[in-house]
């Protein structure tokens, strides 16, 4: 039976359904039940990563080091990770969640940018952590180029090269074809992260796992930017029924599933907003900020999100939001 | 009298060593005299000779060989600037650093030109989004204190060299000291971004700034009147978001568009930090005609 590596995101990228306002305790109580079901590693923080608590992302409800001793505290088995975005975190911030017993960094970049995060998987793998590389925006690059960068990332040292469909604009055949390659000519293990703005993600992720990915992302209620990510109660399901082994227990997660519906803000769906994310390739998280900015500046909240596609804005570009929303007002008014 | 040409040597002839070389030789006041590098027939020392400049690749020791200088510019990395530093230091000759080193004082032209001048022999020039951003805080600063500035730098991946690339970490610091510093904010955070659109976009800025945003016409009238100040060296500076208030925080929006003479006008990153390089150079020879120092 094929072993499956599973990563929680529900602490990280679910913070975005949440606008990062998680408390500690109410991570600790998620993080401990994850423990309890054998998931196992869970990447806690900003869905932003380290230093993503900012104007342009929005500020967390608690610091870094807050959600770190919480959280690791609640585990006995299950590894802790943390997101870097070289360009908003830093290897100083990288010490800090260190002193937190993490013991896995994922640092992620740009499709085509792997080369700004050398220094981080180096930092990293000099102090002993587990260095993933995380290519975001992954439908952005042809399949050729999704490899070159993958490359870089191995030969930066990177213990796992993820393929992260950011906007979740892939189609399986897309997924197909960038981790068959990739698993293909790297010798380090392949993963892949989902978001469900076209309905697809656990769809997507088993696709992954039949072209040769061995480690896929999940979250308990779908929890994350945009549509959310994989259902990792669903996921799961589905990996038990296909005959794969995540060491995960469905019935925990799905109990979990419940007292996390608790602490949601809205349910987790695909609305029109996020299916025009999907649609138009532009970054998960671009989604409430794009609401907000609607409202303010008069404009329609898919017009912005379907000119951020156009304009090939990367993960991270909030900013672009506000001139996107302005323009389109102005344009609006001078008809 | 006729104010005397000071000598200029470039040290690290990579594209903003070109750049600055093509900006040096329009200059009244400065005349550059030598390239250094290290690697022989690199792109930027085969230009350096055509031009009838004399070049080196014996880099730091070339330069202090050749004597006569007065102002060196650094556009090598931080680790060689540390070393360079000290030497520069011994032969008397005003540096200044493009590297984030930072070994002297930060230097943003619109803001703290002269008062850094008058006492420093080693200046730096922070970084491209330092440049770009800092004195948009320092406008805002001087209607109502920041307690907090956050900016987020976003430039084409093509205009961003391994040099930005392996030092990330450093920009993002350097930037944010910066903005504390030289900018006047509290607290700070910078965040840079690479954008790999094609065709590549202008370098563009967005800053936050938490203050009294009861100020803001007073706040948009600073920020103007900054924003023309740093036009007068880098022309293609422009106020693309007037300040407007969302909240407790202050948003403004600016690009950055090059001049084009080296580096294409996409790159407006680099030609903002070679631009500043160059006029706090002449300022430097200025003050010294007219002996101020």
């Amino acid at each position: 039976m094929k072993s499956i590596r599973i990563i929680d995101s529900t602490l990280r990228d679910g913070m975005h359904a949440v606008s990062h306002q998680f408390t500690p305790e109410q991570m600790a109580m998620i993080a401990g039940k994850l423990d309890e079901a054998g998931v196992d590693t869970v990447e806690v923080g900003h869905g932003d990563g380290l230093g993503g608590s900012s104007f342009q992302y929005g500020f967390s409800k608690a610091t870094e080091e807050q959600y770190l001793k919480a959280v690791s505290e609640a585990l006995t088995k299950t590894k802790l990770a943390v997101l870097l975005i070289p360009g908003i975190g830093t290897v100083e911030d990288l010490e800090v969640a260190m002193e937190y017993g993490v013991k896995t960094v994922r640092v992620a970049t740009h499709v085509t940018e792997a080369d700004a995060g050398e220094q981080h998987i180096k930092f990293a793998k000099k102090s002993g952590l587990e260095a993933i590389g995380f290519l975001m925006m992954s439908h952005m690059a042809p399949p050729e180029k999704v490899l070159e960068q993958a490359k870089l990332f191995e030969s930066y040292g990177a213990d796992t090269v993820y393929i992260t469909d950011s906007a979740g604009a892939m189609l399986p055949h897309d997924v197909r074809a960038r981790i068959g390659l990739v698993s293909k000519e790297l010798s380090v293990p392949i993963g892949f992260h989902a978001h469900n703005n076209l309905g697809l993600a656990v769809g997507n992720t088993l696709t992954a796992i039949e072209a040769g990915a061995a480690s896929v992302d999940g979250t308990v209620c779908g929890l994350g930017a945009g549509s959310g990510n994989s259902q990792l109660e669903a996921l799961i399901a589905v990996l038990n029924k296909g005959g794969y082994n995540t060491g995960a227990d469905l019935y925990k997660l799905m109990d979990l599933s419940k007292e996390v519906e608790g602490l949601m803000h809205r349910p987790q769906t695909i609305n029109s907003d996020s299916l025009a994310i999907g649609y138009a390739g532009a970054y998960g998280s671009f989604l409430l900020h794009s609401r907000r900015a609607a409202e303010k500046f008069g404009v329609d909240a898919r017009e912005i999100l379907l000119e951020l596609g156009r304009r090939k804005t990367v993960g991270g570009q909030e900013d672009m939001i506000i001139d996107v929303a302005i323009e389109l007002a102005k344009a609006k008014s001078s008809k | 009298m006729e104010q005397r040409k000071l000598r200029a040597a470039i040290i690290g002839p990579g594209n903003i060593g070109i750049d600055l070389m093509m900006k040096i030789r329009r200059s009244k006041v400065l005349e550059l005299v030598l390239m250094a590098g290290i690697v022989s027939g690199s792109q930027g020392l085969k230009m350096a000779e055509e031009s009838g400049i004399a070049t080196t690749t014996r880099g730091i020791d070339g330069v202090i060989e050749f004597g006569d200088l007065d102002i060196a510019f650094d556009a090598t990395g931080a680790n060689p600037h540390m070393k360079h530093a000290p030497l520069l230091k011994q032969a008397g000759i005003f540096a200044v650093d493009l590297t984030p080193a930072a070994v002297g004082p930060y230097i943003v032209p619109a803001v703290n030109m002269d008062s850094q001048l008058l006492t420093a022999h080693n200046v730096n020039m922070v970084t491209c989004g330092g440049q770009a951003t800092v004195p948009i805080v320092n406008a805002i600063n001087q209607v109502t204190p920041v307690e907090y500035a956050e900016i987020v730098a976003t430039l084409s991946s093509l205009s961003a060299g391994p040099g930005t690339r392996q030092n990330i970490d450093e920009f993002t610091q350097t930037t944010r000291n910066a903005l504390i510093k030289v900018g006047g904010a509290q607290d700070a955070k910078a965040i840079i971004i690479l954008n790999p659109a094609d065709p590549p976009i202008m370098m563009r800025n967005t800053i936050y700034t938490k203050c009294d945003t009861a100020k803001i016409a007073d706040i948009i009238k600073a920020v103007e009147d900054m924003t023309r100040k740093v036009q007068q060296y880098a022309p293609g500076y422009k106020l693309k978001v007037s300040p407007y208030a969302d909240g407790d925080k202050v948003v403004t929006v600016v690009e950055v568009e090059g001049a084009g003479d080296y580096l294409p006008k996409y790159s407006g990153n680099l030609d903002i930090i070679t631009s500043a390089a160059v006029t706090v150079a002449e300022r430097y020879a200025k003050l010294k005609h007219e002996g101020a120092m």
